[in-house]
Order: C-alpha cells, then sequence, then structure tokens
C-alpha cells in the first residue's frame, strides 16, 4: 500500500512478511537518496520467559523454555539443561550426550527443510508462497516435505514427540530408545541424506544477488566435529571462550531507534551468528560427504553472501543427516538413561548452536535448586543490529526502486536470515519513509 | 451425511503461551477427556505447515480449529469448508504459524494431500499476549466448539454434524 502523505513523505507499508516466523517490524527512512536508518522491531517472548521462570524448579526450565520457539524447542531445551547441569556439577556423560546431538540433529533437519524449501526458495524463484512453487517445482516441495518429515521422525524417536519433546529431562532422557527403534529410521535418514544431496546442488543454481559483506562471525566449536549440542565460542577475530565467559565479551544495550535490546561486542561492534558463521569458521568439522557437497555448490572456504544462507542451510541439512546416520551406526545406549541431580544453590551457564545461531542461558538457582534469575539471549536479538547494517547497505543502491519492488526485496533480504522472532502472531510491518 | 468410514483427526492449532491463541490447543485437550470413538485421533499442533499435511495423512475426514483475529466479537465461530476454496488467508494470519494455516491448506490442496472431508473453525481471539490462559469469551467458544463436535461424533464423525454455508459465523 502506498500512500502520499503530503510534505514530500511517502509511505509503504505492507501488513507482514508472510514467511518470516513472528512478529516485528521493518522501518526504512530515507531522506533524499540517502538511507538514513533502518529499524527492525522485534518482539522477544525470552523477556518474558525469564520473569516467568523465577521461582520455578531447575527440572522445569527445558520444558519451559521450550515453548519460547515452535521451530526450534530442543536449542531452548539443549542450552536450558546444559546451563542446569553445569549449575548442579552433574555430566551424563558420553552415550546421552551423543543421542542429545542426535535428537539435535533431527531439529536442525526439520527447521532448515522449512526454511529453505518452503520460505526462502519461492523468494528466489519468484512465488509469493510454497504452494504456488509447487505448482512447478513439485518435486523439490515434495523433496523437502521429505526431508523434514525424516527430522520429524528423529525427533519423535528419540525426543518422545515430533514438534516439543517430552523425553527431554535435566541430567538425560526419561527414557533412551533401544537400538530397533533407532535402526528403524535408517531407511528414511538414507533416503533423505539421497534428496538433501541433490538439494544442495538445486539451491546452488539459484540466481544470487552480489552482496558480499564483512562480517565478524561467531559460532561454536569442538575439535573433533561440527559443533550443535555444545562447544567453545569462537570468532573469526580469536575469541575462544567458555559459557561463563560470554558476558565479559558481548553485552546488551539500548538503541535509540528500538525498544529491544541490541547484542554488541563489548568494542561497540556488530557480530553474526548462524549457519554463515558456522560454515566459515568450523567448515573442516564437517563430514566428507557434507564438505564435498559444498565444494561441487562452489560455497568456497567461508559464505559472506547472505543470500548464499539458503545453501549453507541445505548443507548443514546434508551433514545433520549424515551426522544423524552415523551416531545411529554408533548407538549403545546408556547404561542409565538419565544422572540424578540433586538441587544445590549456584549459578550456570549453557549454550548450543540452534538453527539460527548460538542461544546462551544463564541460570542462579537457590538452595532448593529454584530459580532465583534467568537470562535467555537468542541468536535473532544478537544478530539484529547486523541484520539493520546489511539492510541498510542493501537498500542504498535500491532507493530508486519503486516501493512495490523494493518492499519485495527487503522482505528477501530479511527472510536471509531466517529470524526467529516469535511464534505468534507473524505480522512483519514494513514502513518505508520517504521525504 | 457420509457414511462413518475412514479415520478422522480432530487438530488443534496454536501457542497455549500466547494468550487466545492457545484456544486451538485448549479444544484437543478437552476433547482428549471425552470418550472418543477409536478411529477418531485428536492432535495439537503450533502450526509448521509441513505437520499439519502430515497430520491429514491418512485421514479421511478433518477437523481443524485455529485461533483468528478478524475484528468480530471475541469468541465467535468462523466455519469454513476449504472444499468450497481458499480460506481467507487474512484472517488466519495471526496464528502461530510459520506459513499460516490457510497457505498450509493450499499446499495439501496442490500437492492432493486434503483429507476428503476437511472443516475448518476460526475462533475469534481477543488477546494474544504473552503468558497462559484463555480470555472468558474464547474460553467458552472452545467448550460450544467441543460439544458441538462430540455431538457430530454420533453423526459420522471428525465432522460437526453441520452442514452451515461457508464462512458463515456461528
Amino acid at each position: 500500500m502506498s500512500a502520499d502523505q503530503g510534505g514530500g513523505t511517502r509511505t509503504i507499508r505492507t501488513d507482514y512478511l508472510a514467511r518470516v516466523e513472528g512478529e516485528g517490524a521493518m522501518t526504512v527512512k530515507i531522506r533524499g537518496d540517502e538511507v538514513e536508518q533502518v529499524g527492525l522491531e522485534i518482539y522477544e517472548p525470552p523477556r518474558f520467559f525469564e520473569a516467568f521462570l523465577k521461582g520455578r524448579s531447575f527440572r522445569e526450565a527445558p520444558d519451559i523454555t521450550a515453548r519460547i520457539c515452535g521451530i526450534c524447542p530442543v536449542a531452548y531445551m539443549t542450552s536450558a539443561f546444559n546451563a542446569m547441569e553445569d549449575a548442579l556439577g552433574i555430566d551424563p556423560g558420553p552415550r546421552v550426550g551423543a543421542l542429545r546431538r542426535l535428537m539435535y540433529c533431527g531439529e536442525w533437519v526439520e527447521s532448515h527443510a522449512l526454511h529453505v524449501f518452503l520460505l526462502h526458495a519461492p523468494d528466489f524463484l519468484g512465488f509469493d508462497s510454497a504452494w504456488t512453487m509447487a505448482r512447478e517445482h513439485r518435486e523439490m516441495v515434495e523433496a523437502g516435505l521429505k526431508i523434514k518429515k525424516a527430522g520429524n521422525d528423529l525427533l519423535r524417536v528419540v525426543g518422545g514427540r515430533a514438534i516439543h519433546p517430552v523425553n527431554v529431562r535435566v541430567g538425560g532422557f526419561y527414557r533412551a530408545p533401544g537400538r530397533d527403534q533407532l535402526d528403524a529410521l535408517v531407511g528414511r535418514l538414507e533416503e533423505a541424506r539421497e534428496l538433501a544431496t541433490g538439494a544442495v546442488e538445486w539451491v546452488a543454481g539459484l540466481p544470487f544477488p552480489e552482496f558480499e559483506q564483512d562480517y565478524e562471525f561467531v559460532a561454536l566449536r569442538d575439535p573433533d566435529r561440527y559443533a550443535i549440542e555444545d562447544g567453545r565460542l569462537v570468532s573469526g577475530s580469536g575469541l575462544d571462550l567458555a559459557p561463563d565467559q560470554f558476558e565479559q565479551h558481548f553485552e546488551e544495550r539500548h538503541v535509540e531507534h528500538s525498544t529491544a535490546l541490541h547484542s554488541l561486542m563489548r568494542d561497540g561492534g556488530t557480530y553474526f551468528l548462524g549457519p554463515m558463521a558456522r560454515y566459515s569458521l568450523n567448515r573442516e568439522q564437517l563430514s566428507p560427504v557434507a564438505r564435498e557437497a559444498a565444494d561441487r555448490a562452489g560455497l568456497g572456504p567461508e559464505c559472506r553472501n547472505p543470500f548464499r544462507s539458503i545453501v549453507v542451510r541445505a548443507v548443514e541439512i546434508l551433514y545433520a543427516l549424515d551426522e544423524a546416520l552415523r551416531l545411529i551406526s554408533a548407538y549403545e545406549p546408556p547404561e542409565s538413561a538419565a544422572v540424578e541431580a540433586e538441587p544445590r544453590a549456584g549459578t550456570g551457564h549453557g549454550w548450543s548452536e540452534a538453527p539460527r545461531g548460538m542461544l546462551w542461558h544463564r541460570y542462579r538457582l537457590e538452595d532448593d535448586g529454584s530459580i532465583a534469575e534467568a537470562r535467555i539471549v537468542p541468536p535473532t536479538s544478537q544478530n539484529q543490529p547486523r541484520i539493520e547494517q546489511d539492510l541498510r547497505a542493501f537498500v542504498q543502491p535500491r532507493v530508486g526502486l519503486d516501493d512495490e519492488r523494493l518492499q519485495w526485496e527487503c522482505e528477501q533480504a530479511i527472510r536471509n536470515y531466517d529470524p526467529c522472532i516469535s511464534c505468534s502472531a507473524h505480522f512483519l510491518k514494513l514502513t518505508v519513509d520517504r521525504s | 451425511m457420509t457414511p462413518r468410514t475412514g479415520p478422522q483427526v480432530v487438530i488443534g492449532v496454536g501457542n497455549r503461551w500466547r494468550g487466545d491463541d492457545g484456544a486451538g490447543p485448549e479444544l484437543a485437550r478437552r476433547l482428549r477427556r471425552l470418550d472418543l470413538p477409536p478411529e477418531l485421533s485428536v492432535l495439537e499442533r503450533d502450526g509448521d505447515p509441513a505437520s499439519l499435511l502430515d497430520a491429514f495423512d491418512g485421514a479421511d475426514r478433518a477437523l481443524v480449529a485455529d485461533c483468528v483475529a478478524s475484528g468480530s466479537a471475541p469468541g465467535t465461530l468462523h466455519r469454513f469448508e476449504p472444499a468450497d476454496g481458499p480460506l481467507p488467508a487474512e484472517l488466519f494470519r495471526s496464528s502461530t504459524h510459520l506459513l499460516g494455516l490457510a497457505e498450509a491448506i493450499e499446499l495439501a490442496r496442490e500437492l492432493g494431500r486434503l483429507p476428503r472431508e476437511l472443516v475448518v473453525y476460526g475462533i475469534e481471539g481477543e488477546s494474544f499476549g504473552p503468558g497462559q490462559g484463555l480470555t472468558p469469551a474464547v474460553s467458552s467458544a472452545v467448550v460450544r466448539l467441543a460439544s458441538r463436535i462430540s455431538d457430530g461424533l454420533g453423526d459420522g464423525g471428525a465432522g460437526d454434524g453441520r452442514r452451515a454455508p461457508s464462512g458463515a459465523g456461528a
């Protein structure tokens, strides 16, 4: 919708960004030919949950925080139990750890497949929805749904349910799956891995605008494998941190144009989390199958064009399926599905690589194990300043476009970051203010 | 009414942590407390479209309930039969879903995965702020819809036993 408001100011509004999860608003202020400001407003459900968690038992944190996001509940659960186990001084051991990683692979597959095939690909091909894309690319949509279903199945078997796992607890699982249950998934996972290999090639052939940016990438790293469920936090400029050092190097600040807190590095710089950061920092930890697919797709040693994040997501889908198959073939049921945790006072920190980037939790517990303080720093709010910086650079050479075209291109640009804004009311109002 | 054959499913869509958006899941919870016939399953979905497609798989008849924001009085029940045409997307966009219910149903239609019979109820919501619990009008709409569905069971299944014109408020 476009309206002349007089005084040389023109505003267009879009009701919502149809395929971005959550709710938010984007404002572009253009003065003459200069982009003066780009603002992204994001509603932040973690703030509500931080307050809601106070006084609750440490045991409830994984289940409650899982409700923050309908797409990445395993990420919230994992960061929560990592933090609680840190506070309580328990370690469930490598077998439980492997099972947790397997479950997390399911979530990566689910979340990335949804984004790649149903949300992001239609943009590149000029379709306004997944179902209109399905008319001409039915095979790819079907492949995407099949891949996604393999992730759902994995989550259902390990987590006890396809969406919000119910089998997860601080200390481990309520019940470990039997070998036969996991073996039964192998055929579907192999088929999905085959489809994902083709999908990497397919997305690599999409038309990408030139938009290389200079990012400070930040991601978890594990020397032996592509970090997912834990690790140390590293950056392109050499940070190497444990979870309890996060706040020494990163801070949240109020900025003038936004009601949300902005995450920045202590030196004031923006940073960037998510698939491109993981790939660029940890490419060597990918499995050979995934690395070769990345090479064939022409990704190179790092990826600095956010439009090509769809290729990185496809590579990560392939990796997660490949890794799930490896974990299943090496599976040894844990002797005990969980380590019992005794309540005690203390502070714990935990993180993991949500599909959208690193998600950090900190909890302070009272003697009886009740939560005195909770702090949750999700990936989208950490990326927000960097997204705004990118959008500003993206809009500047496009100020001459008509409003409708600019709106379409901004929507596509925002989807590059797969922002998880909240899991309700997915309005994203875009306002372009020209004077 | 069609003969009572084939599996049937009722799917409550929404997010319990966003006020009235929890209407769909609350409907599912109420229905599960009833003595339901074995061919009827009751599911909760928080809105990922592919999971809705999976929920349709193998179902002969399906009823989907989701919260909507159309400007009607809170608690209004909007009834749709997608066989008659696409749902009004703008009504359903303020739900928990990525594609929105309307878009997910169109995807299922395009891929030939719609159940033979599908009824969609939009429950008009009032408050979508963070937190649990339904507003009184929405809560009583859920009770009304649950009894309408359980009455309809005697009439053949997951339908609601009604043949109202598509989109009619109720």
